[in-house]
């Protein structure tokens, strides 16, 4: 269960999020829609840290969090730009965040093998970053973010970049990944029908804002 | 797209030979010739005299540890700042940018006499002053280098390993080092070097109980008279110099990532990384204020409290009537001047020449573009030394004259000119040279009025930079100088070597106008705007 209530972000002058609410249940999968620019992303790194906001509370299962840095709050993010670690191979990507946590290497070993089969990716370990097509990248970008068992998984326009065929093909395979490992997952888009074939609950920004919800 | 330019309406093969042919003559001339006379001398002496390499072992020992301490010490000392300016945008970065690269533009022999200034004196002649001062000098190579990939590297990638369980720490350790090492490995390639042949600093600041190999090579030189020794010795450096390159070049597997996301400095937001901004800032300001306010201060200073008498007596050549000072510090000046002036010239023109040729001929150019970089990998007192046992006889007895040492300067300053020139040149749209040409122009005019027009603002940031090299360049000088022709910088090492409080405030006072000179120089041209960490 996650609680954002009341997020206010300033860049200078600017408010770029002012009074932001949203809830999200166990096991949930909410799509929040709304045009490019919107402040979608900056909502997406409150709730995992990676940018302090100015007030307002995020909350994980009752407890509040919102000055807990990044990695120990246990929220996987996919990135728009995949932000696949280039140094490292397939495997390697996806098995940082078991290593992260101090996983055995037995078990980070079955569960990169678990999650390359999950995405179809099976015999894809060792090649490099690089050298995948955009739809592989997608791919592997959420295996790696899938695999620490995140309490909640943040998707940041997972989908956009790709051609048309592939995007609806990854939407089927996304809703079916995320469905089957039962993760609680805040989807960011600008695209209606990514986010009603992926979501739950579809929820628009504007409801999102003060007053408004 | 060079084989799509090189096919549209390409300028005639004889014109590109002829740009090319001044530059090709001079380099060889001036730098393959006595080089490859100096390796010679030596291959002939190595029968005649039994041991050349007389108690050197110590003195390769020391120049490679200190070398490495430095570098060390540099990378540690550099990469905060690096981060702090690549990574957060706040008022005054600009400033701060231009302030880091301040001691690289400066000139070896003020960052000495700015240190002898700064130390205490139980730190004079030490290697440790030595190496602050290496570190001092050789910062701004780590933001550029350090930063500018810092710089590049996209802020939800390390965000990734942040949401991933990867403490700040370790987001670091085993993301950002990891990309960065390339550019690590370069700029610990570029400080090692750049310390392995420390001249003017390790003279002034090491002494005499700690030379260089370098230092050593200029003391048999100039002091010993033992020129085939200090030949030896040269060679010797170049080639343990050729083997470090090697193998550093070999160490570089550059396969260009692909890093894709918002990168770049941005304000900070935590009270942390404000903190961290302004204390990063303070320090740097600090670290390279010290040592400049310290050299003008001191140059007030002739042992019985503020007195302007340094600046007062710098008219004459004499400290009382009838003792001589040894050198004539208002003459040096206008040298130094001369000398600059000079080698801005030849350098321009030499640079000009040859980035044209190496732009309208691939093929053709890269030889000459690798000819002409040969001077940068070797070390200014080697360049003066082959200079002096080459021009020695006739018909090229030119030892005495005065131009030898503005084309020594000339020679290191043209791989700047060059690649200034080149950087502008390529970026020169082919769409651009096209219109020309269906304009009816040919294809001299139309070099004539789409490259050569373009390059103005380069050409002057070249002059520029080669003037200033030429303004503080002390290892070439210090073997080629004649008496009653010193440079400035040369002057400046005489007067330290005296004993006395005067002389020394003197020294001060002449580095605080070679660093007021090279400053002026450095800003006129716009180069010091190059130097920083690239702007995303």
């Amino acid at each position: 269960m996650l609680d954002v209530s009341e997020i206010v972000v300033r860049l200078g002058e600017r408010a770029v999020l002012d009074g932001v609410s949203l809830h999200v249940d166990d096991g949930e999968i909410v799509a929040v829609l709304g045009p490019s620019g919107a402040g979608k992303s900056t909502l997406l790194r409150v709730i995992a840290g990676l940018i302090r906001p100015d007030s307002g509370v995020v909350a994980l299962e009752g407890i509040e969090i919102t000055g807990r840095p990044a990695h120990v709050r246990n929220i996987g993010m996919m990135f728009q730009d995949e932000q696949l670690f280039p140094h490292l191979d397939v495997a390697a990507n996806i098995a940082f965040g078991p290593r992260m946590h101090r996983w055995s290497a037995s078990s980070t070993r079955e569960r990169v093998d678990e999650l390359l089969g999950v995405v179809g990716l099976a015999g894809f370990a060792e090649r490099r970053v690089d050298r995948l097509s955009g739809g592989e990248k997608k791919r592997v970008a959420l295996a790696r973010s899938l695999a620490p068992r995140p309490a909640v998984l943040l998707l940041d326009e997972p989908l956009t970049g790709l051609d048309r065929d592939l995007h609806d093909r990854l939407i089927t395979e996304l809703g079916d990944v995320l469905r089957a490992t039962a993760t609680t997952a805040v989807l960011v888009t600008h695209d209606r029908d990514e986010a009603a074939a992926l979501a739950g609950r579809v929820v628009h920004w504007s409801e999102l804002q003060r007053g408004d919800s | 797209m060079d084989d799509h330019r090189a096919a549209l309406n390409p300028p005639p093969r004889w014109f590109v030979v002829t740009l090319a042919a001044a530059p090709a003559l001079f380099i060889a001339g001036f730098y393959a010739w006595p080089v490859t006379n100096l390796l010679w001398t030596t291959v002939r002496r190595a029968d005649e005299s039994g041991s050349p390499f007389g108690h050197v072992g110590p003195i390769i020992w020391f120049t490679t540890w200190q070398a490495v301490v430095s570098t060390v010490l540099t990378l540690l000392v550099g990469l905060l700042p690096a981060y702090v300016l690549a990574r957060y945008s706040f008022r005054g970065r600009r400033a701060l940018v231009a302030v880091t690269t301040v001691p690289f533009v400066l000139p070896t022999v003020v960052v000495g006499a700015a240190f002898l200034a700064l130390l205490p004196q139980s730190w004079h002649g030490s290697a440790q002053a030595m190496i602050v001062a290496h570190v001092f000098f050789n910062i701004a190579v780590v933001v550029r280098l350090v930063g500018s990939m810092i710089t590049v590297i996209p802020h939800d990638l390390v965000g990734a390993a942040r949401t991933l369980g990867a403490s700040p720490i370790q987001a670091a350790r085993l993301v950002m080092i990891p990309l960065l090492a390339p550019a690590l490995w370069s700029a610990a390639a570029v400080i090692f070097l750049f310390s392995f042949t420390s001249f003017g600093v390790a003279t002034l600041l090491g002494g005499p109980t700690n030379p260089t190999l370098e230092v050593e090579i200029a003391r048999r030189a100039t002091q010993l008279g033992d020129v085939g020794g200090a030949a030896t010795l040269s060679a010797l450096q170049l080639g343990l110099l050729a083997v470090m390159v090697v193998w550093a070049t070999r160490g570089q597997n550059r396969s260009a990532l692909e890093l894709k996301g918002a990168a770049g400095p941005r304000p900070p937001r935590t009270r942390g990384e404000r903190v961290m901004v302004a204390g990063v800032s303070a320090a740097v300001v600090l670290a390279v204020g010290a040592p400049i306010v310290a050299l003008v201060s001191r140059s007030f200073d002739v042992g019985n409290g503020w007195s302007i008498s340094a600046w007062s007596k710098l008219g004459s050549a004499q400290i009382r009537p009838g003792v001589g000072l040894g050198v004539d510090p208002l003459a040096s000046i206008g040298a130094s001047l001369r000398f600059a002036v000079v080698a801005a010239a030849i350098a321009t023109v030499m640079g000009f020449l040859a980035a044209t040729a190496i732009n309208t001929s691939p093929r053709l150019g890269k030889l000459l573009d690798a000819g002409l970089m040969l001077p940068l990998g070797t070390s200014a007192v080697t360049i003066g030394l082959g200079m002096l046992i080459t021009f020695d006889a006739a018909p090229v007895d030119w030892r005495a004259r005065w131009w030898l040492i503005p084309l020594g300067h000339a020679l290191v300053a043209v791989p700047f000119v060059v690649r200034a020139l080149l950087s502008v040149l390529r970026s020169i749209p082919g769409d651009l040279r096209a219109a020309a040409a269906t304009l009816g122009a040919t294809p001299i005019r139309t070099w004539w009025h789409v490259d050569a027009a373009s390059l103005r603002a380069p050409l002057l940031a070249g002059a520029g930079f080669s003037a200033a090299i030429s303004l503080g360049e002390f290892g070439a000088t210090t073997i080629l100088t004649r008496s009653g022709r010193e440079t400035l910088p040369i002057a400046i090492g005489r007067l330290l070597g005296r004993a006395g409080a005067l002389p020394r405030a003197q020294a001060f006072a002449m580095a605080t106008i070679l660093l007021a000179l090279s400053t002026v120089v450095v800003m006129a041209s716009g180069i010091h705007e190059r130097l920083g960490p690239d702007d995303a």
